[in-house]
């Protein structure tokens, strides 16, 4: 299939420059490659710049209301698993309103794959902080800055127990649709965090890594069963660092017998967790935003997490089946057969 | 004996709801209507003996029988605190008691029995008496025939020799009462030896314990002679022919649902989250996947509805439970399915509010939320059951009404039809209206959008898994003729009147309003200027006092749209008094689709069922 048959007739509506864009395209790339047919495939949204997405698309929609995306795709995909599922969102809709459906949605396991457009920023009313803002994020609703920890949305993945989570950047297509392939490859709620910038209210906020040139030296694409390496000489590894009483992540030449294998399948998130969280501090602060000395870690991108489990919507059917293959009535008039009655 | 009132009152751990259903059901099944009113303590266990932890259940058994009642004939009370609760009602905190025959909530030739081994002087100082004789401090009149029955004591008598333990065997003192009870109306205890068999199946070791204690009650009363009358009970029901049962109205609201779901061959799905006095929907569902019946427990009441809705825009049959607090919650998302024009079925069964409020009362509080109580000018179809039985009825006609026309339904029913048992006429699905989900035209493939309507003005419904008419749905106003997003001036207003004509025309797939004449004493009617009006949980009462006050009455089941010939019907009287469990809300809405008709109101907001007195004497001296 090609990507133009899910382009739909509307009119692209995110500003120029957007990086809303760039994962459109990356999406309807992803979807011609997945080859599902457009009329099983549902892609649902909440409210924000990144849930005008299904509007793009030309498969089944909803653009719903803010925050809710998750319970709504979960509605679906339970009721007829046999749809592929996508859920668009933005770090307001699915952090801040509607946070509690997101995490109960990989509490649930359900097989959902989720872009989760962070460009830390309320975009579609017009500029104010959001929940991955950094402390100290002046805005319109923070004029003086902020005074709230911001969520790492790695983090908050994991800690909800979520079975899948990557990481990409909107100025980079082929990883981007990989991690989305990978995503509807991985049955269970998958999420893709998707660095995307606003050029509007928050422009560069990803300039850390997104400059090609940079990027080698400050961010690592993590790939399963295969070494971890960076740089733009490939020079750099990671490696565990035992020496303290909890152990961590340290850069190591690339020969270093210490280089550690990336397992994304692997059940534990400890590792993972700490891979999610390499660089992230200047995601923290305004202050350790702006920066310039030498990073440290490089911030990790492509699928960091990616393990099996039973699916909620697969479990929900199978229950159901189990219980319809064992029972005497399974039609209403049966059904009250076995009432306690009596004639008059 | 024609009808009788029997009120049960214990400790809110002395198993009082089971006592109480296990005699309404053996009346049911010996031929007598049955209404019943379950009331109990918000608290899980207050204190044990206080009046705060005490648990009632009140029955009706007769022909005719068209509420739980008023007065009690027959009270059971476990202890000090649940005989001062079951003889004042709610008014069990005031500081004097006086018996006055119209306000009391038992007759003065009422019978009551109470365990005289729960009511020492502790026992008393816990149920908050002041003096050592109950019965004079609360005033209950001399021809009231006391039965001191030392329950406890005799329920372990029975017991001694099964090798339970003091707490194990205390546990059976209700079936103590209830086999006395049983001796009482002279009914049949091999009947009722196999109605405890099937209470307790699930648990065989309890059966021949609870059996030995009730049969032990059953005997006490026949071989002490206790200088108490038997009553019979001659009444017969009226009810047509058919196979009965008696059901509760949460679990006939379920069963509708179910029932709605295979005529209309759709998957049943609910998306719920646990609210008092809803629950029991989603908990008989739960347990119903032999039907296929599909139930998420959400994990907030927004995303009840939420994944409910997910589930409509994916074909199904979409259901959402709660109650007042729930759909508050729930707005925004119910004017989401109002927007996107998508069937989704809503049950509120109220309860006493505002917020938290009363959760375990009754009341009629939700109305003008239901209609009015969206963002917009959003309009939803709202209807209401009126008997615990035709909670059954009415779920099935929410959900004929919501996938015939593409909206959400709001039904309300409340804690006392929810909790209250009724005889029910199990239906056959064949004998069912039938059920015509809104589906999209063949030639539509390839043109679909989801702004395309039929000649009613109700939108096609297409859904993902369907080839060739893959759409886009929003909750953002959309273009009339394209259905996509649209802020256009014009067609805003277009769309606002396509919304509000969608649910006006459901009008002409309801039935026309009804008036229940009163059955005079030769069983005639005469003509009357005086109408009774009053919609939902109140149907049973408000018939009853019609009866008294020889008014008719309209009981409302279809609220919005209001029956066609609503205003024909309210026109032909020259008395209209409009009585609900709240300050006045469907008077108002009434008022507001009826100027020119005079509406007197009679209102009660105590979170309890009406009272037929009270009614009749307000409308006698208006």
């Amino acid at each position: 299939m090609e990507a133009q048959e899910f382009k739909s007739d509307q009119y692209v509506r995110f500003c120029p420059g957007c990086g809303d864009h760039a994962i459109c395209m990356a999406l309807q790339k992803a979807m011609a490659q997945i080859g599902v047919p457009r009329h099983k495939t549902a892609v649902i949204s909440g409210i924000g710049c990144s849930s005008r997405m299904p509007h793009y698309l030309n498969t089944y929609g909803f653009n719903t209301i803010h925050g809710r995306g998750a319970a709504i795709a979960t509605g679906v995909k339970t009721s007829h698993p046999e749809l592929t599922v996508w859920q668009m969102t933005g770090d307001g809709d699915c952090l801040a309103i509607g946070g509690n459906h997101f995490i109960h949605s990989l509490r649930r396991n359900v097989d959902l794959n989720i872009c989760l457009f962070n460009n830390r920023i309320y975009g579609l009313t017009k500029g104010q902080y959001s929940p991955t803002s950094p402390k100290g994020f002046v805005s319109k609703s923070s004029p003086f800055g902020t005074v709230e920890r911001p969520f790492i949305p790695a983090e908050l993945v994991m800690g909800a127990r979520g079975t899948f989570f990557a990481r990409t950047l909107d100025v980079d297509m082929p990883t981007t649709v990989d991690c989305m392939v990978q995503a509807h490859q991985h049955k269970g709620a998958s999420v893709i965090e998707c660095l995307v910038n606003c050029v509007i209210f928050n422009n560069g906020t990803h300039s850390w890594i997104a400059d090609r040139e940079e990027r080698a030296e400050r961010s690592i694409l993590l790939k399963d069963g295969e070494k971890m390496i960076f740089g733009k000489n490939k020079d750099k590894g990671l490696a565990l660092d035992y020496s303290t009483v909890i152990p961590h992540l340290i850069i190591v030449p690339a020969d270093d017998e210490r280089v550690l294998v990336h397992h994304a399948g692997e059940e534990d998130p400890t590792l993972h967790r700490m891979l999610a969280l390499m660089g992230q501090e200047r995601y923290l602060e305004v202050d350790k935003q702006q920066t310039t000395e030498e990073a440290g870690l490089p911030i990790a991108l492509g699928v960091i997490r990616n393990v099996e489990a039973e699916t909620y919507d697969e479990s929900v059917s199978r229950q159901i089946a189990e219980v319809r293959s064992k029972a005497k009535a399974t039609d209403f008039d049966a059904l009250t057969q076995t009432l306690e009655t009596w004639k008059i | 004996m024609k009808n009788i009132v029997v009120r049960f009152c214990g400790d809110s751990g002395d198993g009082m709801q089971l006592t109480g259903n296990m005699f309404a059901q053996l009346g049911a099944e010996l031929g007598h209507e049955i209404s019943t009113l379950p009331d109990f303590p918000a608290e899980i266990r207050a204190p044990q003996g206080t009046l705060g932890g005490v648990s009632g259940f009140q029955v009706e058994l007769g022909s005719e029988v068209y509420t739980p009642g008023d007065k009690a004939d027959v009270i059971v009370a476990m202890n000090a605190a649940a005989l001062k609760v079951c003889t004042l009602g709610s008014h069990f905190n005031h500081p004097q008691a006086h018996f006055d025959d119209e306000f009391a909530l038992y007759h003065r030739h009422a019978i009551v029995i109470v365990d005289t081994d729960s009511l020492s002087d502790k026992d008393l100082e816990k149920a908050q008496y002041h003096t050592n004789n109950p019965f004079t401090e609360l005033d209950i009149p001399e021809s009231v025939q006391i039965v001191p029955v030392a329950l406890t004591t005799l329920t372990k008598e029975a017991l001694k020799e099964s090798g339970m333990d003091n707490k194990s065997m205390l546990k059976s003192r209700n079936m103590f009462a209830l086999g006395l009870i049983y001796w009482l109306f002279d009914e049949p205890m091999d009947k009722a030896i196999h109605l405890l068999e099937e209470k307790f199946k699930k648990k065989p070791a309890l059966v021949a314990p609870n059996t030995k204690v009730m049969v032990d009650g059953y005997n006490y009363g026949q071989n002490l002679a206790l200088n108490i009358n038997q009553i019979h009970l001659d009444s017969q029901t009226n009810e047509a022919h058919g196979t009965y049962t008696s059901i509760a109205g949460n679990k006939a609201t379920a069963w509708g649902l179910i029932a709605a779901a295979q005529k209309a061959s759709k998957q049943l799905f609910l998306g719920s989250y646990p609210i008092t006095p809803a629950t029991d929907i989603m908990h008989e569902l739960a347990g119903r996947k032999d039907m296929g019946v599909m139930v998420v427990q959400a994990e907030d009441e927004i995303s009840g509805a939420c994944i409910s809705i997910g589930a409509a825009f994916a074909g199904d049959l979409a259901c959402t439970s709660t109650s007042g607090p729930g759909l508050s919650l729930k707005s925004e998302a119910i004017g989401l399915a109002v927007m996107a024009e998508l069937p989704l079925v809503v049950i509120d069964v109220q309860r006493g509010g505002p917020s938290t409020g009363l959760p375990t009362k009754t009341e009629q509080t939700d109305l003008l939320q239901a209609i009015y109580g969206r963002n917009g000018e959003c309009p939803a179809v709202v209807i209401a059951a009126s008997t615990s039985a035709n909670c059954f009825d009415y779920a099935y006609e929410a959900s004929r009404l919501a996938l015939e026309n593409m909206t959400p339904v709001i039904l309300l029913t409340d804690t006392y039809l929810a909790n209250g048992t009724a005889l029910w006429r199990v239906p056959t699905l064949a004998e069912l209206p039938p059920i015509h989900p809104q589906s999209v035209p063949e030639e539509l493939k390839g043109k679909y959008n989801p702004a395309l309507r039929d000649e009613r003005g109700v939108r096609y419904w297409a859904y993902p898994g369907m080839e060739g008419y893959e759409h886009r749905n929003i909750g953002l106003e959309r273009d009339a003729e394209k259905g996509t997003i649209s802020t256009n001036p014009e067609n805003h207003e277009q769309m606002v009147i396509a919304r509000k004509h969608k649910i006006a025309q459901v009008v002409d797939r309801i039935p026309e309003l009804k008036v229940i004449k009163p059955a005079g004493a030769n069983g005639q009617s005469s003509k009357t200027d005086c109408l009774l009006i009053g919609w939902g949980s109140t149907e049973g009462h408000l018939h009853a006092a019609a009866n008294e006050l020889g008014c008719d009455l309209a009981q409302f089941n279809y609220i919005h749209p209001l029956p066609r010939n609503t205003h024909e019907v309210l026109s032909q009287y020259k008395r209209i008094v409009v009585c609900e469990l709240n300050s006045g809300q469907f008077a108002a809405y009434l008022r507001s689709q009826m100027p020119d008709i005079v509406f007197e109101q009679y209102n009660e907001m105590q979170g309890q069922p009406f009272a037929v007195e009270r009614i009749v004497k307000f409308v006698q001296q208006h």
